[in-house]
């Protein structure tokens, strides 16, 4: 970067820390001060939750290249595992359970990883629908993972750090915040690494990997376990901070569609890309539905409602797949790139 | 333990489990016919089925004679097929095939959203006028709607593997389907054939649509059947409709068995999911399925 002469650089270049840093500080600082409730209980905490779903199934998908269409199912291993580690370990710390929740889905997230090492393209998309299948099976047949509960809903414990309890809607976005940034700030040096270059090189060109020398098994299954830890500890934030119950339906199929979409309308292998895709996907259902309610009344009842998010949110796709393959990230530094030039030049 | 089996129960289970194979196959089929043609998985088939069938029992519903309704249907099938390339494939030609897949997902949700926009989401049942009396052959008792779904794939696929074979047509679906470039090359209408396989889509997935709505009455979870398929696919190759039919069958078959002789060890309900996992042990052989081209998935 430094390489380039100041002449052909089109716009002031900031240290690349900067608008990380001013964005954490305005979410720790300023967002509490001025959110409502229903900012956070309905916008913020989804919108976290899925944003590191869709961190994790970026890393998967749109670096190392293996599509995946069963990410709700490490989401709801995440959820369950860190249920029973809080429920069945005495004193394990919240995070403890946390964390061996996310190592649980990392092991599941390889097991059903390794036909990818046999397969590719559609058959491994459509075996990776094994897990999502499978996954929410064990989890309604075995009652012993909802704690023998009767209607398999169950009650997330209450979030506390260190007998610090964080309880409300603040607190808890403080809860997800936290664990959002400190994994997305280590999924972006992982794949600024070397190992980030291997998910590249095997995506791009399997064969060629080989050749230079990158273990092309080993680091498929790596992709597979990293993503499925960070997506099962999304599924925790979901189901902890968010719901505030743990229930296998919520993570279904279509769940494991929602994160799809969002890195593809957000950019594939772009970290920020999640951010945008997620924050896509959680306010535009109820921005439609505002704008509906307003434009025809009583008309626009819930089914209808519905109904048309399918139908807009499934052109929305082919729409970003026609027009903007590389997503709202590509978008976004266009725009910029054109506000900064025409600032530059007044 | 032998003596105790009962071979009489098992044989019906068997039959019993090869048919339900057949309509799997019925919906595997028109993955096939767009896979063969253009390399997409088209994950829409089964909001088309959904599309279809919802949109023939509401003209039915509405007093429009069975015939009738069947044509209209039919042409709005066509319709919507030529839409679809017009709108969604020709500006995404020589994508990689993933996005194009993405594209189908989308494609799917924009379906069955406007499928149940038009015509409402209430159950509608389906008479198709065949009696569901099972019929006892050999001692064994089958389902008469079961070898009529049966009778009505075996005519598809017959129909549709002369189809490829001896028409000019079909011809041609094998010359795309071979080499895009090479195809254009030589003067073929990619578009023409592009709306036409899509259509031909369309018909199978009207087909599909009536006997699986008959079996499970018409309404969203008609547009699920796509998940028993894909099992299905990979186990038959996507791009092989004997390997659709010998799927199914295969699927069909060990599904209903494991459910009746291993599922109890499971406690029951496996049938979510055991389809796949025969799909992947069997990939783990074989990666290009049962009649897939080698080629395609070698690693």
């Amino acid at each position: 970067m430094a390489a380039i002469p100041a002449e052909f650089s089109s716009a002031p270049v900031l240290p690349k820390w900067v608008v990380p840093v001013l964005l954490l500080a305005f979410a720790y600082g300023v967002v509490p001060l001025i959110g409502s409730s229903y900012l956070f209980e309905a916008i913020l905490l989804p919108f976290l939750a899925l944003s590191l779903a869709g961190v994790g199934l970026n890393i998967l998908t749109g670096y190392a290249g293996q599509v995946s269409l069963g990410s709700a199912a490490f989401m709801a291993a995440g959820a369950f595992a860190a249920y029973n580690f809080n429920l069945r370990v005495e004193g394990l710390p919240l995070i403890g359970s946390i964390f061996l929740a996310g190592i649980v889905a990392a092991a599941i997230g390889i097991v059903f990883g390794l036909p990818s090492l046999r397969l590719r393209g559609f058959y491994l998309a459509v075996s990776t629908l094994a897990a999502q299948f499978f996954v929410q099976w064990a989890l309604t047949k075995f009652s012993w993972f909802s704690n023998d509960s009767a209607s398999g809903v169950i009650d997330a414990p209450r979030l506390s750090i260190s007998g610090f309890a964080l309880d409300g809607a603040v607190g808890r976005y403080f809860f997800a915040l936290t664990i959002v940034a400190v994994l997305t700030f280590l999924a972006h040096r992982l794949v600024s690494s070397q190992t980030g270059r291997n998910l590249i090189a095997v995506r791009d060109n399997e064969t060629a990997a080989r050749i230079i020398g990158i273990p092309v098994l080993k680091t498929k299954l790596l992709a597979f376990a990293i993503s499925s830890f960070i997506i099962g500890v999304a599924g925790v934030i979901w189901a902890f901070a968010y719901l505030r119950t743990v229930e296998p339906a919520g993570f279904n199929l279509d769940r494991s569609f929602q994160i799809l979409f969002i890195i593809i309308i957000g950019g594939l292998a772009s970290i920020r890309g999640a951010f945008f895709g997620a924050a896509l996907i959680v306010v535009f259902p109820l921005a439609l539905s505002r704008l509906g309610g307003f434009l025809l009344g009583d008309v626009f009842d819930s089914g209808v409602l519905d109904m048309s998010q399918r139908i807009v949110l499934g052109a929305l796709i082919i729409l970003f797949l026609i027009l903007e393959p590389d997503g709202l990230v590509a978008l976004w530094d266009r725009i910029r790139r054109r506000l900064l030039l025409a600032w530059q030049t007044t | 333990m032998i003596a105790d089996f009962d071979y009489q129960f098992f044989i019906e289970v068997l039959v019993g489990g090869l048919l339900s194979g057949v309509m799997y196959s019925l919906v595997a089929i028109g993955f096939v016919l767009i896979y063969k043609t253009s390399g997409v998985l088209n994950f829409a088939q089964g909001a088309l089925l959904l599309f279809a069938a919802l949109t023939f029992v509401s003209l039915v519903e509405r007093g429009v004679p069975f015939a009738l309704a069947l044509v209209v249907t039919f042409a709005i099938m066509v319709a919507i097929g030529v839409a679809i390339e017009r709108t969604v494939l020709r500006p995404l030609t020589n994508k990689p095939p993933i996005t194009l897949f993405m594209a189908t997902l989308g494609l799917s949700y924009i379906i069955e959203g406007a499928a149940q926009l038009i015509w409402g989401t209430q159950v509608h049942g389906l008479d198709l006028g065949i009696e569901d009396v099972p019929l006892e052959v050999g001692g064994v008792l089958i389902s008469q709607f079961d070898i009529f779904a049966a009778v009505v794939a075996a005519g598809m696929v017959v129909l549709l593997s002369r189809f490829f074979r001896y028409t000019r047509i079909g011809l041609a679906f094998r010359a795309v389907a071979d080499d895009q470039f090479a195809a254009l090359a030589v003067g073929l209408r990619l578009p023409l054939i592009w709306a036409t396989v899509w259509a031909a889509a369309g018909l199978v997935a009207l087909v599909a649509g009536l006997l699986w709505g008959a079996r499970l009455g018409v309404q969203f979870s008609l547009s699920l059947v796509v998940l028993k398929a894909l099992p299905v696919l990979v186990l038959g190759g996507f791009d092989s409709i004997l390997g659709a039919i010998v799927g199914g069958l295969l699927i069909g078959a060990s599904e209903k068995l494991a459910e009746v002789y291993i599922g109890d060890y499971f406690g029951g309900g496996i049938e979510s999911w055991f389809a796949y996992v025969v799909a992947l042990v069997f990939l783990l052989i074989r990666p290009s399925g049962l009649f897939g081209q080698k080629l395609v998935e070698r690693v």
